[in-house]
């Protein structure tokens, strides 16, 4: 994690340091747990194929997780992250590794930098896009 | 707003409706199981001492922790004339803090309905915001979730 990024770390345009996620159907089964969603699509693999799916499927919530992470990764403890918005474009299976991605796409201000976000199969396909605004401090 | 007739003036009516509000007690062992399950493991969230060193009141919670805690529905009358709803992704906004020990209470708005023609046919949005206030009356977070919704086709 970084502890110490600064508003003079930043410019457009640059990579914010990716992670990649190992979800599996253990993972699935914590998050669901953890989160209170029993949604059977992503635990019971016969109530997933009944339902037109290739089998149990992330939470969309699981991957609006993993991109606040990348955020709160990067910024570390003294950036404020101030908004996040997700969008869902595809299905993400366990057992297939998500990287979390993301650009500064404007600075307006050290209290309004915004990026974009997206997570990304190894085959390139972007499964979830995003946006977060930022806050860091000056040096 | 669309000028299309799809939309049940029922549903227009209730924007603005709200749901009651809901108390949450924000349990340190919830947010560490939360961290775990999305394999988090930012000490801010799971090491109390390292959490009241940066100044918080004792570790706080990941981002989409909120996503967990209890929400009341909307009333019945508040859905879509089309059974088949896909999510069309959320916003949150964060102002304070979750903390471990905090009491958040929680009510859900129902902000606003369009409809829109796309590849699953005409399809009507349903826009909804729910807030997170804790016991110090200071907002906490907003999400504003938007649900698709449309006619499942017919089976053939």
């Amino acid at each position: 994690m970084n502890k110490n990024l600064h508003f003079e770390d930043i410019k457009e345009g640059m990579e914010i340091p990716s992670i990649k996620k190992n979800p599996t159907t253990q993972q699935l089964v914590k998050y669901a747990g953890a989160s209170g969603d029993f949604y059977q699509i992503h635990y019971d693999m016969e109530y997933a194929k009944n339902n037109g799916l290739p089998g149990v499927i992330l939470h969309g919530a699981l991957k609006n997780a993993f991109l606040g992470q990348l955020i709160t990764d990067w910024i570390g403890t003294s950036g404020k992250l101030k908004m996040l918005e997700v969008q869902y474009k595809g299905m993400d299976l366990p057992g297939t590794p998500v990287y979390a991605k993301g650009i500064v796409s404007k600075i307006i201000d050290e209290n309004n930098i915004n990026c974009d976000l997206w997570l990304e199969t190894e085959s390139g396909d972007k499964t979830t896009i995003g946006k977060a605004t930022i806050q860091l401090p000056k040096n | 707003m669309s000028d299309s007739n799809t939309i049940p003036k029922s549903l227009i009516d209730a924007i603005g409706t709200e749901s009651e509000q809901l108390s949450n007690d924000i349990e340190k062992g919830a947010i560490r199981r939360f961290a775990e399950a999305i394999e988090d493991n930012n000490p801010t969230y799971l090491n109390e001492e390292y959490a009241k060193s940066l100044g918080y009141r004792n570790v706080i919670a990941p981002p989409t922790f909120l996503r967990s805690v209890k929400t009341a529905p909307l009333p019945d009358h508040i859905q879509s004339p089309y059974s088949a709803v896909v999510d069309g992704g959320s916003v949150w906004e964060y102002f304070n803090p979750v903390c471990a020990g905090d009491k958040i209470f929680t009510i859900t708005k129902f902000e606003k309905v369009f409809d829109r023609d796309g590849r699953l046919g005409n399809m009507i949005f349903l826009i909804k915001t729910t807030s997170y206030t804790n016991q110090l009356s200071e907002l906490v977070a907003t999400q504003t979730t938007t649900s698709i919704t449309y006619e499942p086709k017919k089976e053939k």
